[in-house]
């Protein structure tokens, strides 16, 4: 589904990622984790096309089709989605318009209002996510953990191929990352996608991992099973430093 | 900054006569043009006389030194702005390509089109504006326009006409005093309320209206009335200048909401002077949407004169390339327990120049005066401008007064979310946009608010 060879990035005149290889294929979930500043949600942005990261070299495919060449929306209409770490606020547009609008837009379908107020609203039930949300302003005054469900919320309406997940799970407490993982899991099937950023395994709790990469200074040094998630939280991740 | 609050209050509801610029013999403006006008529109002859001493206030006044530069005005020409029917296009074929396309573009029926580019016949809404007036008439109210007004309603006219915005006011005031021509009266009697809004739409393309016109509007003691002007498709002239003047009077517990979208073509200088005597408990809410004209200023003033009297004004303003639209508010509070609030949104792009300014006045006879104000600007490039020139004077005791303002870029993280989601860049910056002016859309009726985004989003059209 996605593959990434040798991926150099810079921000500016910053050298973020340098050389980055990843292969997803359907039904799988990868784990990334690594300490504070590795590029991992760089990568995640890159893969979207963020206007603020510069491709020096490497490629990114996706279901065979150079990535580089499309706009974010385009990437975004393949199947690709990303749960923002830090989910902008954007005054004046609800919940439910903007993601009408975005259904619209990634389906290429007229939609039909009613259905998808009902849709959305069965949803947000599952989410618990407060009814009333569905006609605020797109994550303006939402708390930290109500932005990040807001996040699943759109995953789960938009039912993308690939989903990003950068630190969906953090700031959370334990119900709220109940909550969020069991989303993500009734969102992944054998067709579709995961890559998952996270210092805490709680969100793996009910996913079928498939790979754990450990990325560290703006690439990933090890590769391995769900084993991994286990030792760095033993051992942190000095233990793994230069063992690529 | 002086000068400029100096002159704003010059601008408030008061009547000193002060005269210290030296008489100036005025090439363009004659007594012999002035009494051709009042001739042709068959005036009384007290309305002659308040002509000619417009004329002789006009000739005194020097321009506003402040405010949007309006030096391509070319005083010595006036009269090429005055004569008669001068706005008026005789042929289709002259009416510029793009103001045509706006019309295609808004969904404009061809008739519309050609009378708002001032071209055509009356087309269909003569026949809504006929069966509306039965409607008024059962309830006593007189909605006209203001030359048979003059003729049918002469007693009120001469009670109200030009004594809220009176020609010593300002020059552009003192040159509406003399040359006025067109505009909409409206009589509510005591009681009554007009559940329909009533559109100076359906009279658009009476001869010369739109450049001179008078709007005088009184709603007696507890009646009520929407009123809206003009309309959101850009109005054509072939001269440039506007300088119409609006007065409302809104009587003890009385209620009027005055709502405005306009799209002057891209040639016009809009210097409009708006304003509203409230009494006693009255209520009037404006709604002021400024989309064209290449200079605007533009500042519809609340006299909140009886003890409890409101003002609401809510405006959006859309400066796009080479235009410089200085909009905003002036709220007086000249009498105890008065409240206003103020809320705006300004957006500037590719180059333009938005300005919002405003002057509240706290006088001494208004104890507890409550006013907020809350203007917020958007700039959607690095090359477009925005100001925010907010005053307060205020003299009486224990007043309430709030301000907050906004001045921002469009995020571009935030259209980088909207892209994410499957948005595409040109619709997530409309979508921004729209989400900005928000608060002021749900204010507007439907079709209003339906039209103001056609207009932001042709407006974005090519940005990108």
């Amino acid at each position: 589904m996605l593959e990434i060879k040798n991926l150099h990035v810079k921000a500016g005149d910053k050298e973020i990622l340098r050389g980055v290889d990843l292969k997803v294929g359907a039904g799988e979930v990868h784990v990334i984790l690594g300490p504070n500043g590795s590029g991992k949600s760089t990568l995640m942005n890159v893969i979207l096309g963020h206007p603020k990261y510069q491709i020096t070299s490497g490629e990114i495919f996706f279901n065979g089709e150079d990535l580089t060449a499309l706009k974010t929306f385009e990437r975004a209409r393949r199947g690709i989605f990303l749960s923002f770490q830090n989910p902008e606020e954007i005054p004046g547009i609800t919940v439910e318009n903007m993601l009408r609008t975005a259904k619209q837009a990634v389906t290429g379908e007229k939609i039909k209002i009613l259905a998808f107020h009902k849709e959305l609203l069965a949803l947000m039930n599952e989410l618990q996510i407060n009814p009333e949300y569905a006609n605020r302003y797109m994550n303006v005054g939402f708390s930290g953990g109500e932005k990040k469900r807001n996040e699943i919320l759109q995953l789960l309406t938009l039912q993308p191929k690939l989903a990003l997940l950068d630190e969906t799970d953090s700031g959370l407490d334990v119900d709220a990352v109940e909550i969020v993982s069991s989303g993500v899991a009734k969102f992944h099937n054998e067709n579709n996608s995961c890559i998952i950023i996270t210092h805490n395994a709680q969100i793996l709790k009910h996913l079928p991992v498939s790979s754990v990469h450990i990325f560290l200074d703006g690439k990933i040094i090890l590769h391995g099973g769900a084993e991994l998630v286990g030792k760095v939280s033993e051992h942190g991740y000095a233990h793994f430093e230069g063992k690529s | 900054m002086k000068n400029y609050i100096q002159d704003i209050e010059r601008a408030l509801y008061d009547v000193r006569d002060e005269d210290k610029s030296i008489y100036k013999s005025d090439a363009g403006l004659t007594e012999e043009i002035i009494r051709d006008i009042s001739a042709r529109k068959k005036d009384p002859a007290w309305m002659l006389e308040f002509r000619l001493k417009s004329l002789e206030v006009y000739k005194k006044i020097e321009l506003p030194t402040w405010g949007a530069d309006i030096s391509e005005l070319n005083m010595d020409e006036i009269v090429t702005y005055v004569k008669p029917n001068a706005a008026q296009v005789s042929d289709w074929s002259q009416v510029p390509a793009e103001i045509k396309k706006t019309f295609d573009r808004l969904g404009i029926p061809d008739a519309e089109k050609k009378s708002l580019a001032g071209v055509g016949a009356q087309y269909d809404s003569e026949v809504v504006y006929h069966s509306i007036q039965k409607r008024l008439t059962d309830l006593g109210v007189v909605y006209t326009d203001m030359e048979t007004a003059l003729v049918e309603h002469e007693d009120i006219v001469r009670e109200y006409f030009m004594t809220l915005v009176p020609p010593k006011d300002h020059k552009f005031a003192a040159l509406h005093g003399a040359v006025w021509s067109g505009g909409s009266f409206v009589y509510v009697p005591a009681g009554v309320d007009v559940k329909i809004p009533l559109q100076s739409y359906f009279r658009l393309n009476a001869a010369g209206a739109g450049q001179f016109e008078h709007t005088l509007i009184i709603v007696e003691p507890n009646a009520k009335l929407h009123f809206i002007e003009g309309c959101s498709a850009p109005k054509y002239n072939v001269t440039n200048l506007h300088a119409g003047c609006v007065e409302l009077f809104v009587k003890e517990g009385a209620r009027l909401r005055y709502s405005t979208i306009e799209n002057w073509s891209r040639n016009m200088m809009n210097l409009n002077t708006k304003r509203a005597l409230v009494e006693r408990n009255g209520l009037i809410e404006w709604v002021s949407g400024s989309f064209g004209s290449h200079v605007s200023m533009l500042y519809p003033c609340s006299v909140l004169h009886g003890e409890g009297a409101r003002a609401e004004f809510t405006g959006v303003t859309f400066a796009g390339k080479g235009q410089n639209l200085d909009t905003g508010a002036i709220v007086v509070h000249a009498a105890p327990k008065t409240s206003a609030n103020i809320n705006t949104r300004t957006i500037s792009k590719s180059g333009g120049a938005a300005t919002y300014r405003s002057a509240v006045k706290v006088t001494k006879n208004a104890p507890y005066a409550k006013c907020s104000v809350n203007c917020e600007s958007l700039m959607l490039d690095d090359e477009s401008r925005s100001d925010t020139l907010p005053v307060m004077d205020v003299e009486g005791d224990e007043a309430d007064i709030g301000h907050e303002a906004k001045i921002g870029r469009i995020s571009e993280e935030a259209i980088f979310y909207l892209m994410a989601r499957g948005i595409s860049e040109e619709e997530a910056r409309a979508m921004i946009v729209r989400g900005f002016v928000e608060p002021i859309a749900k204010e507007l009726p439907l079709e209003y608010a339906v039209e103001m985004n056609n207009l932001i989003n042709l407006e974005l059209e090519g940005q990108l």
